[in-house]
């Protein structure tokens, strides 16, 4: 793709826009169609769409394989971690009544660190099946 | 404070583990939370089982959400038993592992070993513990996943096969159990076991509730490989790592019996179970063909793993005849069937890993005069599997003296001398092996004299023990067993 200057420069322009909308999507997830996985997943698309471009090598670079693995146990831990916060501070597990002053607000803050959790686990997911189908062609190419 | 979460922790805590061994990313660490983690549940199990027996069921409400709205976590009498079962047999797993999976997994893989053990371990105990029936279609997922995971880690490469084979059963199977629930919900618009029971009496159109009744039998049978749904298991057993087979033997598939159980007797009734449908009769006859053909098919294989894998069918057939005569003798001979063919087959299969090690395979024609290389090993398989025919002083034959017992109370005289015929059969695998070990030469396959590692011995003799204890000391499992059963029934009634 390195001749294609026209859609190496959209694509860089379009790019910030796609994470912003991950990040709308994420976080007016409350009050619109939307949340976690939706995030996750245009999260997880944009840097799809920066390997198609720039080729997988530059996106190994950008999002490291370490760190696409991280993030898959990461998001479980955050949403566990609230179910334990919940424990913590007396309520039972997942209890999100507790975690703020009103329960309303605790139910609010509750789903927000969840979908948080679940955001980072489906782009980490996503990319780990990406980077492994996308890695089993390019081995067998190089046999 | 803590006691009261115990439910709840029971579950998280290998949940948990298991992404913490991913960010390590080291097999030493991965197997010390992983071993932590088992030993929390079983320790965790221990209270909780002695809990209900003191002060009856527990139920914990998920976030605080009461039920039938929110999802409970229930122990009673039977949840608890299995929960001690599960967790026990991963506590004795992990240690075994540490050798066993070093030997048979590349060294970048260990750590995920123990990732996918710890929700597999959550899964299983999820199933068990959770009072809601959707949420036991989610921990099924989670351990039905990590399990297929688990068993493509095998060595052989048929193991990917045997994998896939069993990722498309039990995807069927979880798919007829959600789509049984499904009609359930549209029925009863609930979700809470206990709710859903009582809610099914009052149901007047009686269809869609037998057809879900339907769709979750035949969804759950795939899953305990009940006969003629055992398909997958032979291949699973025989190409898993030897640690998973001997988990996954002893836990998974009587984790589904176990939700067999508690659907037709907590949640449909014995009414409509026995009554407007004819399942006992239809278990009777499955469990009989299983017993028969599956002990007939496992004489001729020439490879032990394989062999005790189509040893466990007919077993499980032994469970669900017990179910099958729903009395409550019957149903406390299945339970404790449940936990002694638990251990027995636990035992074994660890003990074959120790030959698979040293032997490099488990086949039959590998342990000519293994008896003389391996005396420990031998003696351990000796003993299990006289505890798997049901030989006086082992935990094999305190289940089938009960199930005898059922069979004789339900007036079926034919069905105890054909209990008592069928082990026979068991007597002829069990002998191949003896043959094979004790009365031929060594030859050149034979692995070179030597036991297989310390740390992988003793696990294994550690259950070959419990087999031969609970064959003594049944005031244990036979009373939490005879509690399951009181409960099972009581709420039929």
């Amino acid at each position: 793709m390195r001749g294609f200057l026209v859609l190496r420069v959209v694509a860089k322009l379009l790019m910030p826009f796609m994470l912003l909308f991950a990040l709308y999507v994420q976080f007016h997830g409350d009050f619109s169609p939307g949340g976690g996985f939706q995030a996750g997943v245009i999260f997880a698309a944009t840097v799809i769409f920066y390997a198609l471009i720039f080729g997988l090598p530059a996106a190994r670079q950008l999002v490291p394989e370490a760190l696409v693995e991280t993030m898959v146990a990461l998001g479980v831990l955050v949403y566990a971690g609230v179910g334990v916060a919940g424990l913590l501070l007396g309520g039972n597990y997942l209890d999100y009544f507790v975690l703020a002053h009103s329960p309303v607000h605790g139910q609010e803050r509750g789903i927000f660190w969840v979908e948080v959790g679940v955001a980072i686990t489906v782009s980490g997911v996503m990319l780990k099946i990406f980077y492994m189908f996308a890695g089993r062609q390019r081995s067998a190419e190089d046999e | 404070m803590t006691f009261a979460h115990l439910p709840a922790l029971e579950v998280v805590v290998p949940l948990i583990a298991a992404p913490l061994t991913v960010l390590i990313r080291r097999s030493a660490p991965a197997w010390a939370i992983a071993a932590a983690a088992c030993s929390f549940s079983f320790v965790a199990a221990l209270l909780l089982a002695a809990e209900v027996a003191a002060h009856g069921p527990i139920s914990y409400h998920l976030g605080s959400w009461a039920p039938p709205w929110g999802i409970e976590y229930r122990v009673d009498a039977l949840s608890a038993f299995v929960l001690v079962l599960v967790s026990g047999m991963a506590t004795v797993t992990v240690p075994y592992a540490w050798r066993s999976i070093a030997a048979e997994l590349p060294r970048d893989q260990v750590y995920l070993f123990y990732t996918m053990f710890c929700l597999c371990l959550a899964g299983l105990l999820g199933m068990t513990i959770t009072g809601d029936a959707f949420n036991l279609f989610v921990f099924m997922e989670i351990g039905s996943l990590s399990s297929y995971v688990l068993i493509a880690l095998g060595r052989d490469r048929r193991a990917q096969y045997a994998s896939y084979q069993y990722l498309v059963l039990g995807t069927i199977g979880a798919t007829f159990y959600v789509i049984g629930i499904g009609i359930l919900y549209l029925a009863t618009g609930t979700l809470n076991i206990a709710d859903l029971a009582q809610r099914l009496q009052h149901v007047e159109n009686l269809r869609p509730v037998l057809a879900g009744l339907a769709f979750i039998t035949v969804g759950v049978s795939l899953k305990l490989a009940l006969y003629p749904l055992h398909l997958w298991l032979p291949n699973a057993y025989t190409y898993a790592p030897s640690a998973v087979t001997a988990f996954l033997a002893a836990t998974a598939t009587k984790v589904s019996v176990y939700v067999l159980l508690r659907f037709y007797f907590s949640v449909f009734g014995l009414h409509l179970v026995s009554v407007t449908l004819p399942m006992p009769e239809i278990l009777l006859v499955l469990s009989i063909v299983a017993i028969v053909s599956a002990s007939l098919v496992a004489l001729y294989q020439t490879d032990l793993k394989r062999l005790f894998a189509y040893s466990s069918v007919a077993q499980i057939g032994y469970i669900t005849l017990g179910m099958s005569l729903t009395s409550r003798a019957g149903l406390t001979a299945s339970v404790v069937h449940l936990f002694n063919h638990g251990i027995t087959k636990g035992a074994l299969f660890l003990l074959l890993g120790g030959v698979a090690l040293r032997a490099g395979r488990t086949g039959l024609d590998r342990v000519h005069g293994l008896g003389r290389a391996m005396p420990l090993t031998s003696l351990g398989i000796v003993i299990a599997g006289l505890s798997l025919i049901g030989v006086p002083g082992t935990a094999g034959f305190v289940s089938k003296w009960y199930l005898v017992l059922a069979a004789i109370e339900a007036g079926r005289w034919w069905l105890a001398a054909f209990v008592v015929a069928t082990s026979l059969i068991a007597v002829a695998y069990v002998w191949r092996f003896v043959e094979a070990a004790y009365l031929s030469e060594p030859d050149e396959r034979t692995p070179e004299p030597g036991e297989a590692p310390l740390a992988m011995l003793l696990p294994a003799w550690l259950l070959v023990a419990a087999c031969v204890y609970f064959g003594f000391d049944t005031s244990y499992t036979v009373e939490a067993a005879r509690r399951a059963a009181l409960l099972l029934l009581g709420a039929a009634q």
